[in-house]
């Protein structure tokens, strides 16, 4: 009794050493953490998780990808103001500098009850605590004609970064002057609420240099723009006038990739020269897979004190994959700050100490309306003890009053910034 | 049980309790402070054009955080940020970046 209150309040280095754990090694006989998913949130875990633990609890993070591509700051690639290389990170530095195992592989099946992963490349992984950030996947089952041969290969959404953001731009270079370009947004909620205005808007700015003759058709199943509303129409009235058109309530059913048409619940068909659909999102695979997304059969229900799943003990789940808390949008600062908050509390429960009783943390998302020009939203957000989630503090945020070239010098310190923290 | 080694088992445990409760503050103020990295860097160390906070003069920067809060120092988004904490966490926040090595 006397050894067990010691433990509990002896300082949290002192702790893990008493779990058995040999000072800076790389102890394998420590608690295990295998974290899946290496973006914004995994990554940012599984480097604080070494971090705050003194770098004696092992940490492995098993990703498919051999680097790091943002969606922040993606669309700019769509603009044609930036390249894939700009929004490129290697994954390296979180093993050189914080000793965190990198798997290059994909985890295909999670046991919770033997607390082990299967990888697809055959072996399996133990684990005492296990973060998942798997992000989103597509409902592409929402939309038959996407199931045809080659249909996804023409029709797509990028709205992962990486090979998809470059055949996008290559779809646009090649679209004749006075080609329309469609784009379709999905019912809230889904990845970054304002992703698609800003994309809509980066499109725009690189038409008016090079294709003005063309448009770009926004296509949202929503009421209205779900972010940053007046601001993005406001660049779409006067700075892309006869650009961008902008309709609401076109909730997308299917897709005709053979003749580049979209069909709508309630509205005309839409013919365009390139199309980009983002079919409505859930929590990803592996995530529903392991039976986490009990939200709708899409989202993932968490403890926002540790970010453990509500159904699935000793598994963690982080970012976009989480059945948000009001007013929290699915972006990678969110994810970010999710990584932290669970790589805080993984350490204290595997210290055998209660997680931190408040957390407080931010988003600040800024959007670029041209290639320098930029608006940002902002909020706080505070865990609230009666009702049980993060909310956002009241008189708390904002956005911006105007576009203005000083946030577009802030928005990429920001993602400098954010990279670093999350990678390096 | 000897008196002694019950004395210093309450001792401990006393010790202990105080210090457990000191550790979780500073690690709460850890935590908070790690919310402000996605800007000013890992442990306040800012690459690019953001300011660093490590280092930074602890009621230098207490006093930019409170105005921010008030309104009464220019900002594109601070000012809104800073709304989201108490009086008593800026403050927490300065003293936790200012002992932070540049």
């Amino acid at each position: 009794m006397q050894r067990r209150q010691l433990l509990q309040t002896a300082s949290m280095g002192a702790a893990l050493g008493a779990l058995g754990l040999p000072g800076k090694a790389i102890g394998q006989s420590g608690p295990k953490v295998v974290v899946v998913g290496g973006g914004y949130g995994g990554a940012t875990a599984a480097k604080y998780v070494r971090m705050w633990s003194d770098y004696q609890i092992n940490v492995t993070l098993v990703e498919p990808n051999p680097e790091f591509v943002s969606c922040p700051i993606s669309n700019l690639v769509l603009g044609g103001s930036k390249t894939m290389a700009d929004i490129t990170s290697p994954y390296d530095n979180l093993s050189k500098r914080h000793g965190v195992n990198l798997l290059r592989d994909l985890v295909t099946s999670i046991d919770p009850d033997r607390r082990i992963v299967q990888l697809a490349s055959g072996g399996e992984l133990p684990y005492d605590r296990l973060i998942l950030s798997p992000g989103v996947d597509m409902m592409m089952d929402t939309l038959p004609g996407m199931a045809r041969a080659g249909a996804q290969d023409t029709v797509l959404h990028a709205w992962k970064a990486g090979a998809q953001t470059l055949a996008l731009r290559r779809q646009l270079e090649a679209m004749p002057d006075g080609g329309v370009y469609a784009l379709t947004v999905p019912l809230a909620p889904y990845r970054c609420p304002p992703g698609p205005y800003e994309r809509a808007c980066q499109v725009a700015h690189y038409f008016s240099q090079a294709k003005p003759r063309s448009k770009v058709l926004v296509l949202d199943a929503n009421d209205d723009v779900t972010s940053k509303g007046p601001l993005f129409k406001k660049a779409w009235a006067e700075r892309y006038q006869g650009i961008v058109e902008y309709r609401p309530k076109h909730s997308l059913v299917d897709v005709d990739a053979v003749t580049n048409t979209l069909k709508f619940e309630f509205s005309d068909d839409v013919k365009a020269t390139v199309l980009n659909v983002l079919p409505a999102m859930r929590a990803g695979d592996i995530a529903v897979k392991t039976g986490l997304a009990t939200a709708n059969k899409r989202w993932c229900e968490v403890d926002f004190l540790t970010h453990e799943s509500k159904v699935a003990k000793n598994i963690h789940v982080l970012g976009d994959a989480v059945l948000a808390a009001p007013a929290m949008p699915k972006s990678g600062h969110m994810a970010n700050q999710h990584g932290k908050t669970c790589a805080a509390a993984v350490v204290a429960l595997l210290s055998g100490q209660a997680p931190n009783s408040l957390p407080i943390y931010n988003n600040t998302c800024y959007s670029f309306v041209s290639d320098k020009e930029v608006v940002h939203v902002a909020s706080v957000h505070r865990y609230d003890a009666v009702q049980k989630t993060m909310l956002t503090v009241p008189g708390a945020g904002g956005v911006s009053g105007a576009a203005n070239e000083l946030e577009g010098i802030y928005a990429m310190a920001w993602a400098q910034n954010i990279w670093a923290d999350t990678l390096a | 049980m000897s008196s002694t080694t019950r004395l210093l088992a309450v001792a401990a445990v006393l010790w202990g309790a105080q210090s457990c409760w000191a550790q979780a503050d500073a690690l709460q103020v850890r935590s908070w402070a790690a919310g402000c990295a996605n800007c000013h860097g890992t442990l306040g160390v800012a690459v690019g054009s953001s300011a660093s906070l490590a280092g930074a003069p602890k009621e230098d920067m207490a006093k930019k955080l409170l105005d921010y809060k008030a309104g009464t120092r220019p900002a594109t988004v601070m000012h809104q940020i800073a709304k989201g904490y108490s009086d008593e966490q800026l403050q927490q926040l300065a003293d936790y970046f200012s002992a932070l090595k540049k």
